[in-house]
């Protein structure tokens, strides 16, 4: 009794995952776990392997290794019972185009099997959800990328499933409309779902209750947000604004003490082990260059920050 | 299961109907090939050019011989002495074909008797060989019905007045050859329309099924239906259910063209053409499965449709007579269903023969349709797996 109690707090229970396409290790022993209601992001840059570890866990791919339970039910074992439980949007816009959208509403009802009576009801439910009482008649084609973008969330949990898997819901969609269906994702998680949640845009990862960060296939973040922000704080992070970023670039990169540098919108982020006398360093630096320091000073990371110096650690590591 | 199966045939047709290429591929194709074998391929021989022998030298002889003259298939052009002249002009290609009538000609026909006629066509060209030589049977035969329907009018007289010879006494065997030919009014377009419906059925069925599966691959919502509780075996059904329909449609559309338009004889069943269609669709539904198993777009699914079907309608004696192949090649047609379904086709419209006679075609077609889509039914699965 207390075991399956414990079990049940978890929605996605990942251990030692691995995928292999031929000698190419996609996804690379991953392991993690999903509390049920929580919003759980999956970071990485594109290639990282997200989607392909949430195919696995929709049970569309068999994994090489590993195990993964999503709702209780092995992925490998069970792919129905995992099918029942989960909505999942591909990473691809997945609707049809040529139907109207109260016909691609009709058409996964049918398919998911929500009982005739209340369909009507699951109807009005998603229509009001993605905003589309209006456009009830259109043909899907003619929405604009947020719409469609909310309608194949909706489409997705006609059926109600209690755990979501979301690949790069917002890719190729604008900030408003963004922000509107991370507004979609928090409704959900407050009425009890589980939102697993693939992105590359690292602003989006603040919005998650906890986040992990996949790069080549491998976990190398898992945390909260503000965790994964804290432990970065054992480097400092600091914004400089110069007459040349480039050239300060290539000043600064692989210095003593310089642990990374990144472009950040039109100066440069530079983390550094030791702030204070770093700050000399770079004034050296650049100053025999003949590069202008407009401003340099301490900042505190953003996520983005955080995965720019975990990715730039990587890569150090690994050459 | 049925209610899912349901729910993907309707959206099967929204999408067919609304979409603007589907319905152009629907109708394009029979239009196209019922013009193209309806009115364009006229393989009808007039005029031919002949060289006669004549071995018999009877009035009757003379009297085929001026049956041929008369007919407006062919005119007489030489005539010889030698049967090696006559092999010479074959070869030139100076006349199409050679007709020999064998000493004893007026004996047998008179006699009742099969009727002593060589004729050597030019085969370069089977088809227009084949044509030329039942035209020449024709003649013949018609002529011997005619000196055979003389003789029945002489004996009733000689009946009314020598009373006790029974009337239908020597009826002979001629009669029947003329029944045999199938296309007695000797037009191609009684050969070919009918064939456009086995065309038809089988270009739009398999690059329909094939490409609207491919689609769902292209555009990302097979996964999304890979999530769903649709089994394998139900996508399958929903995807070819529908084409299945539109290939049955077709076969109605196409039969009526042939019939009210083209005044081709449909001497047959209608409900044993549509039953053997469905055994036909069989194949053409798996072939269209399996294609889409091997093709990435839409694009891919055409080409391979149509690689598929172009050596299928070669071999199927559609346009080229299976008996003038190469032997191995002719063994190759036994495995096309195309082929099967040519036969029964003409079969029904031409000689409106039934399943006691075609019984070995719609056998042959339904076990290979059951190893074409189950096979592609079982790959089709493990690709999604
Ligand atoms: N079916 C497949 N066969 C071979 N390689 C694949 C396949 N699917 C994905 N990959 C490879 O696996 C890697 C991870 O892909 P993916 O999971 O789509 O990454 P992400 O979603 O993080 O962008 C990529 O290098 C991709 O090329
Ligand atoms: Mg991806």
């Amino acid at each position: 009794m207390a075991a399956s109690h414990e079990a049940n707090q978890w929605a996605v229970e990942i251990e030692d995952l691995v995928k292999r396409f031929g000698d190419f290790v996609a996804v690379d022993h991953v392991s993690l776990k999903v509390r049920r209601g929580e919003i759980f992001g999956f970071l990485g840059p594109n290639g990282a392997g997200k989607s392909t570890a949430i195919r696995i866990l929709c049970g569309l791919l068999a994994p090489s290794g590993g195990r993964a339970i999503v709702g209780g039910f092995n992925v490998a074992t069970e792919p129905e019972a995992v099918k029942k439980n989960i909505g999942y949007m591909s990473q691809k816009f997945s609707l049809y185009d040529d139907l109207k959208v109260e016909e691609n509403i009709d058409f996964f009802s049918g398919v998911y099997g929500v009982p005739p009576e209340q369909r009507a009801k699951r109807k009005e439910f998603v229509l009001d959800m993605a905003d589309l009482q209006e456009r009830r008649d259109s043909m899907t084609r003619l929405l604009a990328g947020g719409w469609k973008q909310r309608l194949a969330l909706g489409c997705a949990i006609l059926h109600e499933p209690p755990i979501l898997f979301l690949d790069e819901p917002t890719s190729g969609v604008d900030p408003i409309a963004r922000r509107g269906f991370w507004d979609l994702i928090y409704q959900l998680s407050e009425s009890g779902h589980t939102v697993f949640v693939s992105t590359h845009y690292m602003d989006e990862a603040e919005y998650c209750h906890r986040l992990a960060l996949m790069y080549r296939g491998r976990i190398i973040a898992l945390g909260e947000p503000s965790t994964l922000k804290k432990n970065l704080r054992s480097h400092s992070l600091m914004y400089l604004d110069s007459s040349d970023p480039l050239e300060s670039m290539k000043a600064l990169e692989g210095k003593k003490g310089i642990l990374g540098v990144a472009v950040f919108g039109a100066g440069l982020h530079v983390s550094v082990q030791d702030p204070a006398s770093t700050r000399r360093q770079i004034q050296d630096l650049l100053g025999q260059r003949g590069i202008h320091i407009r401003r340099l000073e301490m900042i505190s990371p953003s996520m983005e920050d955080v995965f720019v110096a975990m990715i730039e650690e990587e890569e150090r590591k690994a050459s | 299961m049925w209610h899912r199966i349901r729910e993907i045939v309707r959206k099967e047709f929204y999408q067919a109907l609304r979409e603007p290429r589907m319905r152009l591929l629907l109708v394009l194709p029979p239009v196209i090939q019922l013009i193209v074998f309806g009115y364009a391929v006229n393989l009808d021989v007039e005029n031919s050019r002949v060289a006669w022998m004549d071995q018999d030298h009877t009035p009757a002889s003379r009297e085929l011989r001026a049956a041929f003259q008369g007919s407006r298939y062919f005119q007489i052009t030489n005539t010889l002495t030698q049967e090696s002249e006559g092999r010479q002009l074959l070869d030139q290609g100076k006349v199409q074909a050679m007709v020999r009538v064998l000493p004893g000609f007026s004996r047998d026909i008179l006699g009742g008797q099969t009727a002593a006629v060589e004729i050597l066509v030019e085969g370069s060209n089977s088809n227009t060989a084949a044509i030329v030589s039942s035209y020449a049977t024709q003649v013949v035969s018609a002529y011997a019905n005619q000196v055979l329907a003389r003789q029945q009018a002489i004996r009733l007289v000689g009946a009314s007045t020598s009373a006790g010879i029974p009337i239908s006494l020597r009826l002979p065997s001629l009669t029947v050859n003329s029944r045999v030919w199938f296309n007695p009014s000797l037009r191609s377009r009684n050969y070919f329309v009918p064939g456009v419906v086995v065309n038809i059925i089988a270009l739009i069925t398999i690059m329909l099924t094939a490409m609207s599966i491919v689609r769902e691959k292209e555009i990302g919502t097979m996964e999304q239906l890979m999530v769903t509780p649709i089994r394998p075996v139900e996508l399958v059904l929903g995807k070819v259910l529908p084409f299945a329909l539109v290939g049955l449609l077709e076969v109605i559309l196409v039969t009526a063209a042939a019939l009210l338009v083209f005044r081709i004889p449909f001497r047959g069943s209608g409900f044993l053409l549509l039953g053997c269609s469905i055994l036909f669709l069989l194949t053409t539904l798996g072939a269209g499965l399996f294609i889409s198993t091997i093709s990435q777009t839409q694009q891919q699914a055409m080409m391979a449709s149509f690689l598929f079907f172009m050596p299928a309608f070669m071999l199927s004696g559609f346009t080229f007579p299976i008996h003038n192949m190469p032997v191995a090649v002719q063994y190759l047609t036994y495995a096309n269903p195309l082929r099967y379904f040519v036969e029964i086709v003409r079969g029904i419209f031409l000689k409106g023969i039934g399943i006691s006679i075609l019984w070995p075609q719609m056998l042959t077609l339904t076990a290979i349709g059951l190893a074409v889509l189950g096979s592609s039914s079982l790959r089709f699965r493990k690709r999604l797996e």
